[in-house]
């Protein structure tokens, strides 16, 4: 019986992690086979360098927007006491509701020198020209980095939060009694112990980053991605396009190794519950008003202004753009995700408890490595998804037309199969990541307790680990939820015939520019990844 | 139960689920790189005159990709593409296979179909030049190549270089001209732009009326679409349109098209969409909709269309200019163009 459980604990995550790099080998396997093409050599001739300081430039500026962003923010709530505290620690997290490509839409729409605050600015100053004055462009790198950072940095708000809260209280208030200032304490007690949490997210922003294409794209900023899609699907040189991805993976994989690597004796367990309400550090004065500032401001740019732009749009074309058609993506998009969230999470546990019950570098490099998917660019998961499920689907085809059977058609790559896969691998990366940071900050000690009390491995899991992670758990299943809402390409791609979800419904408008078509259906996007997010930290509060 | 009798049930179970998602109604499926609201109608009005349904499915990147890997057991039975590169590179890669049609035939010029009537274009359209009404007024002697040249230096807006209508314009230009003359027309290009290749064709018209630049390269069929949209009638108003090189080689013609996919699987169908889509009523509609130009010769272009004139088309060979297509990424890259 032991046996059978230790063999079955090793081989599912090696199973799913297989299932899930799939993908990436097989594109590395079919770019393996032919390559006299000379366009690897022609790219680095030309435009790699440029690409290449694009994107470290992009990762650079939104990783970095993004922590000065988040980290005040979630150490306020976290940590001081303000008016609208409470209402802050959820309304911080909502902007992740919103795809990234329709905030971008949103400020090119509005900053563009043809667009309303130009246009009114020129009229009020009477400029004639765009010699007359200087505004900042919009559609540059740095243009870009802050959108992308604007709606992105709530997945950093999000673990730096519940790390803080997490974090025992009574440390930063030991470091107070020392001497420190508020600050320093917070400098030299609370970063340090949050680094996994920050590491995680980081990493999952630079993912993202490094896998946009429609955003960047929309800024006109050429990255890696680019020359992906160039050379593979304009010059047909997918063993160029993997040269390519292949340098974009190295220097992810890289990236985390050092982080990991300089915090490998690092361990940091809570040891009880969240900051105690008068431990909070009450903010008066000027603070007060700079915390509110702060807080508030950044609401308006990620989430009222977009929001707003897109409601008197919305209004403005109601009667053509609500019909039967939206009901039925939105149902299509809801049970999607849901499923895609609900398969995504136990990918993560099982990954993560393989490396909890047995640690070791091959459980660590199941973690690792099925969260590879996140950083390639969805057209390039979606193709490469395609290769092994069109394989199969052939291979089962002469298999039932040997047996005498009827062809069986594209069950697998022609299905909502294809689609669900497709997700997995972009998505388990964001479920891996927050069910991991929340597990390593339950102490072994308390599963040595449970063992020695009797209690065998599933049963330690079900009765204390599971129970203690709780909150990680929604909060993955929610994330990816909501990015399986605002996926775009692997769904333009894969989906079958006649089935659109909410977000490619949106894309006929985008990729048209006619953002006032796009409002209602993207309205729809977000406020579906709006309401499971309430409803689910409502319940949380209440807990705590 | 034996495991033999186990797989058998579950492979008739298979089986028959299978059948019934292919042999359903009477229908085609089409992928499409248009975008849906531009071929809808003629769709419509397919479905309404045969019964046959007509399923799209669309993306601006990789359906090609899509239809190489899933082979022989792919539904698709047409490929819709808005430029000839990729009808090109569709036929290249043996995805197409042969139409022979006798209403094809007489409908599709012949420089509009591939060599073995594996594709066919059903419109065309002009890669024209919009100047400002206000500060430039019409310019009907306007060159491609005047845009590289001095005189022109911080007034020109486009989109990005790598669009395919981009490419093809680069492309054909090398292909009259060669290589290294088409290089030196790229790089004077991009330094006269007044900003940095970005939107799409529609936001080079909006620039040119809120005084960015002078001139933009834009497609023709847009100018009718933005004279029929409220919002931005009052951009169409501002530029005039003009068919450049009518004294030399001609304006840069590119197509929309399509072609039979190797295994289709309602062939029959799939043969009747395609003579309706370059028949009288869909070409008709083609014109009044989407003020392209019709490729069937007795079908007039839109009254609007026809009032923007008559123009020299550069009558060199797709096929010459298809076979630049991949000079032309490259050398994009080697001016960086978009960077």
């Amino acid at each position: 019986m032991i046996s059978k459980f230790f063999n079955l604990y090793k081989l599912l995550p090696w199973a799913v992690t297989c299932i899930l790099l799939s993908p990436v080998i097989a594109i590395f396997l079919s770019a393996s086979i032919n390559d006299e093409s000379g366009n690897f050599q022609h790219l680095i001739d030309t435009v790699l360098f440029s690409y290449i300081s694009n994107t470290l430039l992009l990762i650079l500026c939104v990783t970095l927007i993004s922590l000065l962003i988040a980290m005040p923010c979630a150490w306020l709530v976290a940590c001081c006491e303000f008016p609208s505290r409470k209402i802050l620690q959820w309304v911080l997290m909502l902007p992740l509701a919103i795809p990234p490509y329709i905030i971008a839409i949103v400020y090119t729409d509005l900053l563009d020198f043809a667009g309303p605050v130009q246009r009114a600015l020129r009229a009020v100053f009477n400029w004639q020209s765009v010699n007359d004055y200087y505004f900042p462009d919009i559609r540059t790198l740095i243009g870009a980095s802050v959108i992308l950072a604007l709606a992105l940095y709530p997945y950093l708000y999000l673990l730096l939060r519940s790390a803080f809260l997490t974090q025992s209280g009574v440390l930063f208030q030991a470091a107070r009694t020392l001497g420190l200032s508020p600050f320093k304490a917070f400098w030299r007690v609370s970063i340090p112990l949050s680094r996994s949490a920050m590491a995680v997210g980081i990493s999952l922003i630079a993912m993202e980053t490094l896998g946009d294409f429609a955003t960047v794209n929309y800024f006109a900023v050429s990255t890696l991605t680019t020359a992906v899609y160039d050379t593979w699907l304009e010059l047909g040189s997918l063993s160029t396009a993997a040269k390519v991805s292949s340098l974009m993976l190295l220097a992810l994989v890289i990236l985390i190794s050092l982080e990991s690597y300089s915090r490998r004796k690092q361990q940091v367990y809570q040891r009880n519950g969240s900051v105690q309400t008068e431990l909070r550090f009450l903010l008066t004065g000027w603070k007060k008003w700079a915390a509110l500032s702060f807080t508030w401001g950044l609401l308006s740019l990620a989430l009222f202004i977009p929001l707003l732009t897109l409601l008197y749009y919305a209004g403005h074309y109601f009667k053509e753009s609500l019909n039967d058609d939206l009901m039925s993506y939105t149902l299509n998009s809801l049970w999607l995700a849901f499923l895609v969230a609900f398969l995504a999470l136990l990918v993560a546990l099982i990954v993560n408890f393989y490396q909890r019950l047995s640690p070791s570098f091959a459980a660590k490099s199941t973690i690792r490595l099925s969260s590879l998917g996140y950083a390639v660019p969805g057209t390039v998961v979606a193709i490469g998804v395609l290769i092994p499920l069109t394989n199969i689907d052939l291979w089962l085809n002469d298999l039932f037309v040997a047996q005498g059977f009827s062809s069986l058609g594209l069950v697998l790559s022609g299905s909502l199969f294809i689609l669900v896969l497709g997700y997995l691998v972009r998505f388990s990366a964001i479920a891996v990541g927050s069910v991991n940071s929340s597990l390593v900050q339950v102490s072994p000690s308390l599963d040595l307790a449970s063992r020695t009390l009797g209690k065998n491995a599933a049963r330690t899991i079900w009765y204390v680990n599971l129970p203690l992670i709780k909150k990680g758990l929604l909060t993955a299943f929610i994330l990816v939820f909501i990015e399986a809402m605002k996926e775009l390409p692997a769904a333009l791609l894969l989906r079958p015939f006649n089935f659109e979800t909410l977000a490619t419904y949106v894309y006929q408008f985008v990729s048209d520019e006619t953002i006032e078509y796009a409002a209602l259906p993207a309205l729809m996007i977000i406020a579906l990844g709006l309401i499971p997010f309430i409803v689910v930290n409502r319940l949380l509060e209440k807990k705590v | 139960m034996s495991i033999k009798k186990n797989l058998t049930v579950l492979l008739a179970g298979a089986s028959a689920l299978a059948s019934s998602m292919v042999y359903s109604a009477q229908e085609v499926n089409v992928y499409s790189y248009r975008q849906p609201f531009l071929i809808e109608p003629m769709m419509k009005e397919f479905t309404a005159e045969t019964g046959i349904k007509v399923n799209i499915l669309f993306a601006k990147k990789g359906l090609i990709e899509r239809i190489k890997r899933e082979g022989k057991l792919s539904t698709a039975d047409l490929m819709l593409t808005s430029d000839f590169s990729r009808l090109t590179m569709f036929t290249e890669d043996g995805l197409a296979q042969p139409v022979n049609s006798d209403v094809l035939s007489k409908n599709i010029p012949a420089q509009y179909q591939g060599a073995e009537k594996q594709w066919f274009a059903l419109t065309t359209r002009a890669r024209s030049i919009y100047s400002s009404v206000e500060r430039v007024g019409p310019a009907p002697n306007v060159t491609y190549q005047d845009l590289a040249s001095p005189a022109f230096k911080g007034k020109v807006c486009m989109r990005s270089g790598k669009h395919p209508y981009n490419v093809s314009l680069l492309a054909s230009i090398i292909a009259h001209e060669g290589e290294a003359k088409a290089k030196t027309w790229l790089e004077g290009l991009k330094a006269n732009l007044a900003r940095k290749p970005q939107g799409n064709d529609r936001a080079q018209v909006k620039a040119v009326k809120e005084g960015l630049c002078d001139y933009a390269l834009t497609n023709s069929y847009y100018l009718g679409k933005m004279l029929n949209d409220p919002k931005q009638v009052s951009w169409a108003e501002a530029v005039h349109i003009n068919f450049p090189n009518q004294a030399t080689t001609g304006t840069h013609v590119n197509v929309s098209g399509v072609a039979l996919t190797k295994y289709s699987p309602n062939k029959e169908n799939a043969i009747k969409l395609m003579e309706f889509l370059s028949d009288d009523v869909a070409q008709k509609m083609y014109a009044e909709i989407n003020y392209e130009y019709p490729v069937k010769e007795n079908v007039q272009a839109s009254k609007l269309v026809a009032s923007w004139g008559k123009f020299k088309a550069d009558d060199i060979k797709l096929s010459d200019v298809a076979a630049q297509h991949k000079a032309a990424i490259k050398l994009m890259d080697e001016v960086k163009f978009d960077l």
